[in-house]
């Protein structure tokens, strides 16, 4: 306790210091070593070595626990966790960062904006994310997604002669900013109350206190108001169709999948922890949110006619189905969380690099109407998507079909039949708006966009995506026992 | 590789050889749909012959873990009543795919495979003994289906083909918590993770939740069905459908939501089944679906679309039969399955052949076809007696016992549904005379050739199939004793005690009904 920086801490911190490292090696290697705009594909490589280190460093953590059979490894006095939980999280980001960088070269390159800062903000922002996912400790957690945030403010403006992203970048920024005031807010509230940043310590000074203290209920408020925000669920999603739209499309990949996933992450520590005994009282809220989130999500994808702003609309309302496993709270519902998110990160990426390797110089792709006839044109394409798009809409035996069963599972369990008729009703819903995808890529006539040129970097992307995609959906019996004895411990 | 895995997974199959067919060989690929479609129904053959009529409980059982962290297996089996719909299944896909050899021309190889994709669905729906393993089946026919209608279908096809995927889905969602429910009370009783049908039907469940499950599935099948105010998805997808996709949806698809009645509503939910409001709703559905499907077929002005809502009314039989909860009913509802699928499904290649010939459908475009067309004008006369219940045909045979089954549990049920026969005549008839009867009144019918060879042979296995179920129903009877009788034991405990066997239970060789639990498992 009293040593400053232990072996464990520095073990349990390993990960993100590897990540922030690399991340900030980039930087410089791109501004000293490899000024030229050629060289610049080294730096891919050099981020996947980076990830690569990172996600050893994360292995170890998990043979460690598994070796040594404990639950968890507390460092830094109670200020970062590792678990099974954090762990799979951790594995979620590793996986999308991986992901996003290696899609990302062609469509930078296509818009012309190849800076080699871009893989090093990718790196920054899973630094924060991982202490999102492990840090059980107020001002821990709060860092950690300013650090997100703020990189992924820089990135959603990427394109920097585009209008568009510019405006994305601004609203998420103004936004994210009050949202993170809010968060701000509720965090001091929860100390003022508590007198501790810990989330063990407050788990165990909350429990003292009635569920009526009106002070509590405030730092509630404000903390689900903040998280939800960066989760994406209405309320309080009005950024995210316009950041979706506006920012470089691998970016949005990577704002919907993981940076949803982290914060998520921490609405779980949170309320399913530490505020576990005054369910009573944000558990109505959540509901709220929920319902809100499916109906606007849904309803405003149904009329979208861009492909970006409607995966904007269609990943509101899947941050509903994934809250949904909060309300249920047994093991079930985490389980579902888990498996909800990991599944989502391989459908979402796959459908949004299906975007990604149809655009061209000049030319968007961004518009429904321009994946007209694609099955004539690239039939590899518009199959991949069709799968994609069947398993977000949870179709079996795709993998989102596994992920939606155990939210819905999970709902039925714990006797919340109103809240899973209404999530099964709207899954109705949102196959309409797939299918008009869908309708567009086989039976409307053939459009004027060329034929897609993949480059190895979407080759290999659609190979992962698609393989996790079928395969976690054919025999999902590897992720749920990695889901399940993370978890279980 | 056991028999029932054969014949499930032989189009699959089948499906992977299409693909590897170059998409230019137009008469290959055709030729090969064919023989698949043939080799399918050949692998029902050891199914049939190696069917134990005097055993109840289901048979060439397999089983194998699938996800054993969720209890999901690949557990498989049949009864005499997933036999006779499989068999259908299987006739109805040489039907189909060689009724499409001239209608269909462009995207031959997509639209072959998505026949054959559609086969395993339906084929897996029918032998799934594990809920979730059916839910996959059940959904996996949706996909081909939607692209069916969608690529190859009429003018409004784009509608009707989201319409059809909507519906289903919506309802199949409803099941799918119906289905859970079910799960997690046999893990909060038994503390094993399982979806076998037959280790489900050991549950206890309170009467509330009985009914709550009894409806959440009920949506998903009646939808499937349809039952009355959830049918309006048939009649547009069945117009915008091309004609092999009508046939299958006709023969096949609509049974699967009889089909899950049977096989887990009753079974399963016996008291809230046997509940008097939810008997006196689903049976008043059905009624209201027998006339109002029959006066709307009075009003079409569109050849197929009428066809579509005699198929409402004759389903309505179905349900009927199936809810008056006695063997006769049941019986007689699987026999007007078969037979609904053989009628309909010939009504439907009838205007596939004429929609070949003129592109259209308007009844009124037609008239005097007779003269023109008389190998076509008796085919179509043996379709509209057997859809309309001619004695020695097959549509009369399942009616009847449907009847007999209604009248048994209440009177009033039996004479309702009864008017629903005689209209039925009268719009089958009054169309017949309509299109084929009278002089030829447009002169664009003057020089339509008749049937060909092939479109003969596209018929004759559903106009062999009718004679024979018409002339001698006895061993289609006897398939299905046994399981219906296991259905109505489970469902009403101690019927067979309380009554004299019904003439159709006793006249069959084994008749020791209430035996038949016991060789359930």
């Amino acid at each position: 306790m009293n040593q400053f920086y232990t072996p464990t801490d520095h073990f349990s911190l390993l990960p993100a210091l590897l990540l922030a490292l690399f991340g900030c090696a980039i930087l410089m290697l791109d501004f000293f070593v490899l000024p030229h705009p050629r060289q610049k594909r080294w730096l891919i490589f050099f981020a996947l070595l980076g990830e690569f280190f990172a996600g050893l460093a994360l292995y170890r953590q998990y043979r460690f626990l598994e070796d040594q059979s404990i639950p968890a490894l507390r460092a830094f006095s109670d200020g970062l966790i590792i678990d099974g939980f954090s762990i799979f999280f951790n594995a979620i980001f590793v996986a999308a960062a991986v992901l996003v960088a290696i899609i990302s070269y062609r469509y930078l390159e296509v818009e012309g904006e190849h800076h080699g800062e871009f893989y090093g903000l990718i790196l920054l922002a899973q630094c924060g994310m991982y202490f999102l996912a492990s840090g059980t400790e107020l001002v821990t957690i709060f860092i950690g997604i300013e650090l997100m945030a703020v990189t992924f403010y820089i990135l959603v403006g990427f394109l920097r002669s585009d209008r568009r992203s510019n405006e994305a970048a601004m609203k998420y920024l103004l936004l994210g900013a009050f949202s993170s005031g809010f968060l701000a807010y509720g965090f001091s509230l929860l100390y003022a109350i508590t007198g501790s940043t810990r989330l063990p310590k407050i788990a165990a000074e909350l429990a003292q206190r009635p569920a009526t203290d009106p002070l509590l209920l405030l730092a509630i408020v404000t903390t689900l108001v903040g998280l939800l925000f960066k989760v994406g669920a209405a309320p309080f999603h009005m950024w995210a169709p316009d950041a979706y739209e506006g920012a470089p499309t691998p970016v949005t990949a990577y704002l919907s999948v993981a940076s949803k996933a982290a914060s998520v992450a921490v609405l779980v520590r949170l309320f399913l922890g530490t505020l576990a005994p005054h369910r009573i009282n944000w558990e109505p809220m959540l509901a709220v949110a929920v319902v809100l989130s499916l109906t606007i999500g849904n309803f405003s994808a149904l009329s979208q006619t861009n492909l970006k702003r409607l995966l904007a609309f269609s990943s509101i309302s899947h941050a509903g189905y994934i809250l949904l496993g909060l309300i249920a709270g047994n093991r079930t519902g985490l389980t579902g969380i888990c498996i909800y998110l990991f599944v989502y990160t391989f459908m979402n990426t796959g459908a949004f690099l299906v975007l990604i390797s149809l655009r061209q110089k000049g030319m968007t792709g961004d518009d429904i109407d321009d994946l007209n006839g694609l099955i004539h044109r690239s039939p590899g394409h518009a199959l991949l998507m069709a799968l994609f798009l069947l398993s977000l809409g949870g179709i079996p035996p795709t993998a989102g079909f596994i992920a939606k069963y155990y939210i819905f599972l999970s709902l039925v369990e714990t006797g919340h039949y109103a809240l899973a008729i209404t999530a099964a009703l709207f899954v109705a819903v949102s196959i309409y708006y797939y299918f008009r995808i869908v309708r567009a890529m086989f039976l409307n006539e053939a459009g004027q966009l060329l034929p897609a040129l993949p480059g190895w970097g979407a080759r290999v992307g659609f190979a992962v995506t698609a393989l996790a995609t079928l395969a976690i959906g054919l025999y999902p019996e590897p992720i749920i026992r990695f889901a399940g004895t993370s978890l279980l411990r | 590789m056991s028999p029932l895995s054969l014949a499930l997974w032989t189009p699959l199959a089948c499906l992977f050889v299409l693909l590897a067919l170059p998409s230019s060989q137009k008469t290959a690929i055709k030729l090969w749909a064919n023989i698949s479609a043939v080799l399918g129904l050949l692998t029902m053959l050891p199914l049939i012959t190696g069917y134990d009529r005097s055993n109840g409980g289901f048979q060439f059982v397999e089983r194998a873990e699938w996800i054993p962290s969720l209890g999901i297996q690949y557990y498989i089996g049949i009864d005499g009543i997933s036999l006779l719909l499989m068999v259908l299944t299987a006739v109805t896909a040489v039907v189909a795919t060689l009724s499409s050899w001239e209608a269909i021309q462009d995207r031959l190889k997509q639209y072959y495979a998505m026949l054959l994709l559609l086969q395993v669905g339906m084929l897996g729906v029918f032998a799934s003994l594990d809920f979730i393993l059916f839910y996959v089946f059940w959904e996996l026919v949706l996909v081909p289906m939607y692209f069916l209608i969608g690529v190859w279908g009429g003018p409004r096809k784009l509608y009707a083909a989201i319409k059809f995927f909507l519906y289903t889905l919506a309802g199949s969602v409803l099941m799918l918590l119906g289905i859970l429910t079910l799960y997690s009370q046999h893990w909060t009783q038994f503390g094993t993770p399982t979806f076998e049908i037959d280790a489900l039907l050991r549950l206890t469940m309170p009467f509330w939740m009985q009914q709550w499950v009894f409806w959440a599935l009920f949506i998903g099948f009646a939808i499937k069905v349809p039952m009355f105010p959830f049918h309006t998805w048939l009649p547009d997808a069945h117009t915008e459908a091309p004609t092999a996709g009508s046939v299958i949806l006709a023969a096949v698809l609509l049974k699967m939501g009889t089909y899950g009645f049977l096989r887990f509503s009753l079974p399963l939910l016996p008291q809230a089944s046997m509940d008097r409001t939810i008997v006196q709703v689903v049976v008043g559905l059905s009624l209201i679906g027998i006339l109002y499907g029959a006066l709307v077929c009075l009003m079409q002005q569109d050849w197929k679309r009428l066809v579509a809502y005699s198929s409402v009314s004759h389903l309505g039989f179905c349900t009927l039969g199936i809810f008056s909860l006695n063997p006769n009913g049941i019986a007689g509802s699987v026999i007007q399955q078969l037979n609904h699928g053989i009628s309909t499904g010939m009504l439907f290649l009838i205007v596939g052949v004429v929609y070949e010939r003129r592109h259209t459908r308007e009844i009124s475009e037609y008239g005097g076809l007779a003269h023109r067309m008389p190998l076509f004008a008796t085919v179509f006369a043996f379709a509209v007696l057997s859809s309309a219940g001619l004695p020695l045909l097959n549509g009369f045979v399942g009616e009847f016992t449907i009847l007999q089954g209604a009248f048994e549990a209440n009177r009033w049920w039996a004479a309702m549904a009864v008017p629903g026969v005689v209209i039925g005549a009268a719009y089958l008839l009054w169309l017949y005379q309509r299109t084929t009867l009278g002089q030829i009144t447009n002169a664009k019918n003057n020089h339509l050739a008749d049937l060909s060879w092939r479109e003969l042979a596209v018929f004759a296995p559903f106009i062999l199939w009718a004679f024979s179920i018409g002339l001698y129903p006895k061993p289609y009877f006897e398939i299905i004793e046994r399981p219906v009788a296991r259905i109505v034991e489970r469902v009403r405990p101690g019927y067979y005690q309380d009554r004299p066997p019904s003439p159709a239970l006793a006249q069959a060789p084994h008749a020791a009904p209430h035996t038949a639990q016991g060789g359930a498992r």
